[in-house]
Order: structure tokens, then C-alpha cells, then sequence
């Protein structure tokens, strides 16, 4: 097991490689002269030759990268020249707001979609199944920006119940129940998509488990339907479905983009639609870096957690 | 084209292709619609709400028709997604296909660069993209289109993988083609059905993708508006007019929900297993339709008896009549064997005993199975539940199928007593590794702890037995227990099985195609062919007088150590197709004595209590 685990974050260390030359590779393609988009395009050729030295873009690409990446690992993703403070300071500020959110729309969208697709295998064809069935195909068809707009009109604007935008109460104390009441309609929305597919999984990988011997042999042996279905049939069926959980972290953390901006919530997400209109490249470059790092950490996690369960991989 | 009757017979996928192809139409149309200018202002009219006069849907903030902007909007979306769909099939599958025809290091590098493209989170490569380019409808489509070209790469590549290696392909190579007019003729045409499904599937996404970035301000830019930036516009005023987000929403929801269904439909219709119903859900226990009332109990001396029993799986227009009418009986203590070939309906006969017939598409459609004189056919759930795994259990063939995967022995012992009785979970445990002990399993506690995967076959098998036993069953029905397993192993199975039977005085239902099998364990044995019984008797006439000549066939399969002077015989043919029986004797065709009285009207099963024979002409026993 232990063994399994180093492996496992061994093999991760050259996707994070990979994945950084990727976001150097898309940063260093911009054209024009990123001084000159730093300082406008007022500046004197020596304050560009000087900004130039000063980010080192006087060396070679490789150098360049080597540089980037040394000094990322020592925590300096460089200063947004838009916000003029550390990168890292406002990524590490959005993503926490944004892991709140994604992390409630994970929980959301694990648990509904795991239970969704329960119940319609284990009524596959019956009105239950068709109802939910349809339901989750209007729940991944549906944009969910809009779905944030048509919740914020509902609940906000008609009922008055739910906030319809932020963290926190601009004047409210910033407490546990105030954060709950505003993170209510954003991860809601945020987890529609992700509870359709991993319903729609759910129940696909059930109706294949439940065709095999080993829940015959359940049955012969005079388990109840119940414990056929949640003992036998679903944990088999978790073991395909868990990747997919993992897979849905990328599109939650993703989809934040949309939903941070609709809800105005202050994550990383919105921070980086703010960024790229700024042309704040830095800042784009290092949000970029700290979420897609979360997604692979993540879909460690779902790893680990498919070996735990399934004793045939780790070996 | 059946595939394409298919979708139009699922509904819901017809429903989505003609509301997909109404809305197509509509914004192919456009330009010859009588609607206003989409991009004329008109400040004194603004924000007007919908199904007011000169504006069915309204007009925006600045007056704007918003009617001619939602379809001009809609054509602008379209063409976009589709766009973006077509650029990402282009570039994925000619990178998924080289890939995988060219193989080794060529493939193995594409698909690690292809692997770090989707280790990022779909939407955020997206926005790193349009991050660079800058904030545009091209540059979206363009960052749509590469985000989407990993699905495409590795979709594309697993099926040229396939496909590089078929006999066509060697024999393109032969006939002195270069790989690329290989990929051109062999290959390309081969993987565009592939290619035209993924794209079907996945345009829906891209025109929701587009359509959010323009939403987020990063797509089309003002005046041009798709319906994304529509709805971006309209989000800004959506307290005041709401009908401004909500008119471009309905029509990104109505083109993406369609493409889904259909996209479903073709799914589903391209599904050989959604066809023969191999995705439908067994229910608990096999279907009972049956044409006949026999009594709920009836006095019988019997342990097991079995009357007239019928079970036939129905798929689509088809039905298999696997098993058409037995009767048998099995007495406290005693051992009957059911012979046959594969197909003969003996498995089916032993699963229909409780109910075990995956249902759809099994259906017992006539007679009764009564354990101590109740017919478990007319049982409720509950009744049937207690029976199971309790007075009677099962043992079947391949325990590394059989078995739970993803628990150890003792545990799925655990479970199927505390079933059946209130115990503790240690003295179940304990009673589980006893079992074990009694099956001769060496280090039985170690052993109990081990998930199936890591035990042998012979072992597995021995826990198969002891999870029949747990709960002191009298009757244990077992279907083709020794199949799977080596010889050596087999020999030792049957000498336990034998042991226990004697230990317990267990009656048993034997399962097998191999009269070796049947010789060493059986009292008496009922030989079924196209399921139906041909023969019965104690093991030992059988064996020395067979009178049917099925049985003499089969009999004279079995290879007997020593016995090198007989001639080792298959029997010439097949058995019939359970769903087209011939009249009269199902083994007419194969037989060599059969004339024309075999092959007309049925045939009983007719002896002298302990021998039956259904044949006209038997051997040996005169009728």
C-alpha cells in the first residue's frame, strides 16, 4: 500500500513538469513585447530595455523557463502589475474562496449524482428512473451561467431568501452561517453539470454490475435486495465511477470560472476573466498554475481512493 | 439503415433531431426572414418587455429587436461551435491517428503531450488561450477547439490502434502502398464513422463553451453579439429586464439539450448490448408467468421436486425455450446429477430452482419447484430470501467471477450467515474460518482474511463450498463446481464434496457435461438435451445400459484412463437452436437411427419409476 502511494506521487511529479512547460510554453507565445504591454506603449526604449533585464527576457526561452520555475518553487510567481502586489498573495487568497466553493459543489455533485444513479438502476425503466433520468440530461444541458441568472431572479430577486452575490454581507459579521447563505445558489449551480455525469455514470456502471455472477452469488446466498444493491452492486460499481469523480473536479474547479462571475464570488476564477481583460499576464500565468496543480493533486486523490477500495490495483 | 430506425423509434431522440434541425433551418434563414435590423437602435424603445407590439421578444438596452438578435445570435453560435468541432476532429484525429498507426515511440510521446493537455481543467486551458491570443470570437473558437482535441486524439487513436493491425492493412502494405496512401484509403474511411459520432457528441459542449466565454466578455465582441455575449449584455440589466438574459439563454439550452438527445439516441441505437437487453437490470428474482395454477404446497416425500418445469428467455421478438418442461426429484441425503452439453438448459433448470434466472430476459413460464413440498415460484421476496442461502444454497463455476472482488472470503461468509441468523460478528467470523478448516483450506484464519483474486482456483472454489455451507443448507445445488478448475484439483473438489455429503448427509443437485464426474458422486442422473430430460436412472444402469442413444453418444465421450481400446467419438453436429426446436425428437437430426415416426408429434418420457427413456426406438430396455 505504502509502496503504491510513492508510486503514485512519483508519477505525478512529470505531469506537474509537463504541465508548467505547457503554461510557460502558452505565456511565452504572446506576441508583442510583454514590457511594452507592461508599460504601455508611451514607454521609453530604456525603461523597456530596463523592464526587459529585469524579467530576464533578455536570455533564452530554455534559461528563461529554468528561471521562471526555480524561482516559482521558492513561492515568487512574480508581482501583477494591475493589483501591484505578490502573485502569489492574490492566488492563494482567490483560490482559497474558490476551493470553498468547488469543494462544496464536489461534495454536492459526489453525493446527488452517486444517490441519482442508485436509484434510477435500481428502478431502470420505472417512472423514477424516467423522471430523474430526464431531469439530469436538462441538468448537463443546461448553461450553467444562466442557471446562476435564473436562480439569482427566483430566490434573490423574487423570493428575497438567498444573497445574490458574494462571500460575505458587505456589512454582515463574516460568520459560518452568513458564508453558508451565500454559498447556497453558486454551488448549487456550479454542481448541476457535475451531478448529471456522474448520475448518468452511476447508473450505467450499476446496470453492468448488476448483470454479473458475483451479485447472482449475493442473491443465492439470500441477501436482502437492499444489500444487494448498496453492499454488493455499488461498491463494484464505485470503483468505475471514481476516476470520473476525480475527472469532475477538473470541470468543477473549471466551471468556478462562470460561476464566480456570475455570483460575483471572489475567487480565482473571476480573478482570472479580470486578469486577462487587464492583460495581466503574470497573474493569469500564476492562477493558471495553482488551480491546474489542485486538479492533478486531486485526481490523486481519486486514485488513492480507488486503491483503497478495489485490493486488485495495487498490485 | 436500422441504426437510423432506431433513433426515430426512441422519441425523445427523434424529438431532439427535429428541434435541432427546425433551429438549424431557422438560421440558415435568417437573412430571408422578415425581422428588423438586429444591430438598429432605437433608444425611445428600450428594454421593452416581450409580446409587445413590433417586438415579440422585446428589445435590449439600447432598443435593439431582440428577436433578430437571438436568431442572428443563434446563426453566429451555430456556425461557431460547429466550427470549433470541425477544427478539433481535423487536428485530433489526424494526431490520434498517426499516433496509432505509426505506434511505439511516435504514439507513446503524442499521447504523454496529450496526457499534460488534459491534465489541465478543461475551461481554464481555454481561458490560457484566449489569455494569449486576446479576447475575441476567433480566438475563442480557436481555444474551444484546442481544448477539445485531446478527446478527439485519444477517441481516434484507440480505434487505429485496432485497426493498424487487421489483415486489410497487411495486405495494403503487400500490395507496396506507402503509409500514407494507407492512412488515406485503408484507414481514414474505417475511423470517420468514429470521427462523425464523437463530433455529434461533442458540438453540443463547444457551442456551451463558446457561448460562456463570450458570456464572460472574452468571445464576440460588440456589435457583434452570439448568443453568449447576449446573454453577458442582458446579465447586467437582470433585475430591471430579465427577459434580456433569459430569451438567449432558453436558446443555447434548447440547441445543447437537443444535440444531447439526439447524441443519445445515436449512442443508443449503435449499442449492440442496449439491443439484446443486456443492460436491463435483473430483478431480485426471475419472472413467473405462468400458464398453469399448481397449489402453493402439496405433501410431497421428496426434499426437492421439481414439476414440469418451463423457463424461457425472451429477447425482442425471440424467445428460447431453454428449458421445456423437466421433472425430477431429489430425496433427503441423495445426489442427482443433470448431464448435458453446453446449451442444454441444465444451468438453467439449477437457477430457476430459486429464482436465480436473470430476469428480463429469463421468464419461467409454466410448473412448480417445490422444497419441502412449497413451490418457491409462488414465494414473496422475503419467503424466497430465507430459503436462499438457507435450506438451500448454490455453488457455482468460476469462484474468481463468483466471489466479490472487493471483499475478503471471510467477510462474504460473514455476511451470508448473519443473513439467515442473529449472530455476532466474531462468532460469525469464527464460524466462517471453521468452515474453511472443515473445506481443508491450509492456515484457514489467514486464508479468510485474503480477497478472492489472491487465493488459487481450487481454493477459491473450496470457498465457494464453504459459503454454501454456512448456514447448514440440506439441499446445495451445484453448477458445474469442478469445470473450471485443473484435473488434479477437480479429483480433489469431488473427493471433498463426497466427504461432506456423507459427513452432513446433504442432498444434492450436480450440475455437469462430464459423466466421469457424474460417476464418482451421483445416485442417480437425469440426462437433458434441448431442455428437456432424455433419460434417467441410478447412475450405475445409466452408465452400463444407456438406452437412449444421446446418452450412449455422450457416454462414449468420456475418455477413460487405460481404457486405450475404445474409440473416443464426438458426436457429429449441434444441439438445436432453442428458439426454432424441430418437431418431434430435438435429437433426430443427429441420431442415426431416427426415421420418420422421430421427427413427428412429442415424444414422452416413459419407464418404470427408477428408468425413463424419451425415445421410440431405446436400447437395451424394453418398454
Amino acid at each position: 500500500m505504502h509502496l503504491y502511494v510513492l508510486k503514485r506521487l512519483l508519477a505525478i511529479v512529470p505531469i506537474l513538469i509537463g504541465l508548467t512547460v505547457i503554461v510557460f510554453a502558452i505565456m511565452a507565445l504572446i506576441p508583442g513585447d510583454p514590457a511594452t504591454a507592461i508599460l504601455g506603449s508611451y514607454a521609453t526604449p530604456e525603461n523597456v530595455e530596463k523592464l526587459n533585464r529585469s524579467l530576464g527576457l533578455d536570455k533564452s526561452l530554455i534559461e528563461q523557463y529554468f528561471i521562471w520555475l526555480g524561482n516559482m518553487l521558492q513561492g515568487d510567481l512574480g508581482r501583477s502589475y494591475s493589483l501591484n502586489r505578490p502573485v502569489l498573495d492574490e492566488v492563494l487568497e482567490r483560490f482559497s474562496a474558490t476551493l470553498i466553493l468547488a469543494g462544496a459543489a464536489l461534495l454536492l455533485c459526489t453525493v446527488w449524482g452517486l444517490l441519482i444513479g442508485i436509484w434510477t438502476a435500481a428502478r431502470q425503466y420505472g417512472w423514477t428512473d424516467k423522471i430523474l433520468t430526464f431531469i439530469v440530461l436538462i441538468g448537463i444541458s443546461i448553461p450553467s451561467f444562466w442557471l446562476g441568472l435564473l436562480l439569482i431572479l427566483f430566490f434573490s430577486v423574487q423570493l428575497r431568501v438567498l444573497p445574490a452575490s458574494g462571500m460575505f454581507a458587505i456589512y454582515g459579521g463574516g460568520d459560518l452561517p452568513d458564508l453558508l447563505r451565500h454559498l447556497i445558489l453558486p454551488a448549487f449551480t456550479l454542481s448541476v453539470v457535475a451531478t448529471g455525469v456522474i448520475a448518468r455514470l452511476t447508473r450505467s456502471a450499476m446496470l453492468e454490475v448488476l448483470r454479473q455472477d458475483f451479485v447472482r452469488t449475493a442473491r443465492a446466498k439470500g441477501v436482502p435486495e437492499s444489500g444487494v444493491l448498496y453492499r454488493h452492486a455499488f461498491k463494484a460499481a464505485l470503483v468505475s465511477v471514481i476516476p470520473v469523480i476525480g475527472i469532475q473536479a477538473g470541470f468543477v474547479l473549471g466551471g468556478a470560472v462562470y460561476i464566480e462571475t456570475v455570483f460575483q464570488w471572489p475567487g480565482v476564477g473571476r480573478m482570472l476573466v479580470q486578469a486577462i481583460a487587464t492583460r495581466d499576464i503574470l497573474l493569469v500565468q500564476g492562477g493558471v498554475v495553482v488551480v491546474a496543480g489542485s486538479y492533478v493533486l486531486f485526481n490523486l486523490l481519486a486514485d488513492l481512493a480507488q486503491s483503497w477500495l478495489d485490493p486488485r490495483v495495487k498490485t | 439503415m436500422t441504426a437510423l430506425k432506431l433513433i426515430a423509434r426512441n422519441h425523445l431522440a427523434a424529438f431532439g433531431g427535429i428541434v435541432l434541425l427546425l433551429v438549424v433551418a431557422m438560421a440558415l434563414l435568417v437573412p430571408f426572414l422578415p425581422i428588423a435590423d438586429p444591430d438598429l437602435t432605437d433608444p425611445a424603445n428600450r428594454l421593452k418587455r416581450p409580446f409587445t407590439d413590433g417586438a415579440v421578444l422585446g428589445t435590449d438596452h439600447l432598443g435593439r429587436d431582440l428577436l433578430a438578435r437571438l436568431l442572428w445570435g443563434t446563426q453566429l453560435s451555430l456556425v461557431v461551435g460547429a466550427a470549433a468541432a470541425v477544427i478539433a476532429a481535423v487536428i485530433g484525429s489526424a494526431i490520434g491517428i498517426v499516433a496509432g498507426y505509426f505506434g511505439g515511440r511516435t504514439d507513446s510521446l503524442i499521447m504523454r503531450g496529450i496526457d499534460m493537455l488534459m491534465a489541465f481543467p478543461y475551461i481554464l486551458l481555454a481561458l490560457a488561450i484566449v489569455a494569449v491570443l486576446g479576447p475575441g470570437l476567433i480566438n475563442a473558437l480557436y481555444a474551444v477547439a484546442v481544448v477539445n482535441i485531446p478527446f478527439f486524439a485519444r477517441n481516434i487513436r484507440g480505434v487505429t490502434v485496432a485497426l493498424a493491425h487487421r489483415e486489410f492493412v497487411d495486405a495494403a502494405r503487400l500490395s507496396g502502398m506507402n503509409d500514407r496512401q494507407i492512412i488515406v484509403s485503408e484507414i481514414l474511411p474505417n475511423v470517420m464513422p468514429v470521427i462523425v459520432i464523437a463530433m455529434s457528441t461533442t458540438v453540443g459542449w463547444m457551442i456551451l463553451e463558446t457561448a460562456g466565454l463570450s458570456f464572460l466578455g472574452l468571445g464576440s465582441q460588440p456589435p457583434q453579439a452570439d448568443l453568449g455575449s447576449m446573454l453577458g449584455e442582458g446579465r447586467k440589466l437582470l433585475i430591471t429586464a430579465p427577459h434580456a438574459s433569459i430569451v438567449p439563454g432558453v436558446m443555447i439550452f434548447v440547441i445543447v439539450m437537443s444535440v444531447n438527445l439526439l447524441g443519445d439516441g445515436i449512442r443508443d441505437a449503435l449499442d449492440p448490448r442496449l439491443r439484446s437487453g443486456a443492460l436491463s437490470r435483473p430483478a431480485a428474482a426471475t419472472r413467473v408467468d405462468r400458464t398453469n395454477n399448481p397449489p402453493e404446497t402439496r405433501k410431497v416425500d421428496a426434499l426437492l421436486k421439481v414439476e414440469d418445469l418451463h423457463t424461457e428467455f425472451r429477447l425482442g421478438s425471440r424467445t428460447y425455450r431453454a428449458v421445456g418442461g423437466v421433472d425430477f426429484e431429489v430425496r433427503a441425503g441423495e445426489c442427482l446429477g443433470i448431464v448435458g452439453e453446453s446449451g442444454s438448459g441444465k444451468s438453467v433448470t439449477a437457477l430457476s430452482l430459486l429464482g436465480l434466472v436473470a430476469s428480463p430476459p429469463g421468464v419461467v413460464t409454466g410448473g412448480a419447484v417445490r422444497v419441502d413440498g412449497t413451490d418457491t415460484l409462488s414465494m414473496n421476496g422475503e419467503a424466497l430470501r430465507r430459503l436462499r442461502g438457507g435450506r438451500v444454497a448454490y455453488v457455482f463455476q468460476d469462484p474468481l467471477a463468483t466471489l466479490h472482488p472487493l471483499y475478503r472470503v471471510g467477510d462474504q461468509m460473514v455476511e451470508a450467515i448473519r443473513c439467515h441468523r442473529s449472530m455476532s460478528k466474531q462468532a460469525a467470523w469464527d464460524h466462517a474460518v471453521a468452515l474453511l478448516e472443515q473445506v481443508r483450506i491450509p492456515n484457514a484464519a489467514f486464508r479468510a482474511k485474503a480477497y478472492p483474486h489472491e487465493l488459487s482456483g481450487g481454493m477459491r472454489q473450496r470457498v465457494g463450498i464453504a459459503l454454501a455451507l454456512v448456514n447448514d443448507p440440506a439441499l446445495v445445488i451445484l453448477d458445474e463446481p469442478t469445470t473450471a478448475l485443473d484435473v488434479t484439483v477437480q479429483a480433489q473438489v469431488l473427493a471433498l464434496l463426497s466427504d461432506l455429503r456423507r459427513e452432513r448427509n446433504l442432498a444434492m443437485v450436480f450440475i455437469t457435461h462430464d459423466f466421469g464426474v457424474v460417476s464418482q458422486l451421483c445416485d442417480r442422473v437425469a440426462v437433458m438435451y434441448a431442455g428437456r430430460i432424455v433419460e434417467t436412472g441410478p447412475t450405475d444402469d445409466v452408465l452400463k445400459t444407456p438406452s437412449h442413444p444421446y446418452t450412449k453418444r455422450l457416454i462414449a465421450c468420456v475418455l477413460e484412463l487405460g481404457g486405450g481400446r475404445r474409440v473416443l467419438s464426438a458426436i457429429p453436429g449441434l444441439p438445436p437452436p432453442v428458439d426454432d426446436l424441430p418437431a418431434g425428437c430435438a435429437f433426430a437430426p443427429r441420431c442415426d437411427k431416427a426415421n420418420d415416426q422421430c421427427r413427428r408429434g412429442d415424444i414422452v418420457l416413459g419407464g418404470n419409476g427408477m428408468r425413463a427413456v424419451r425415445c421410440l426406438q431405446p436400447e437395451g430396455l424394453p418398454i
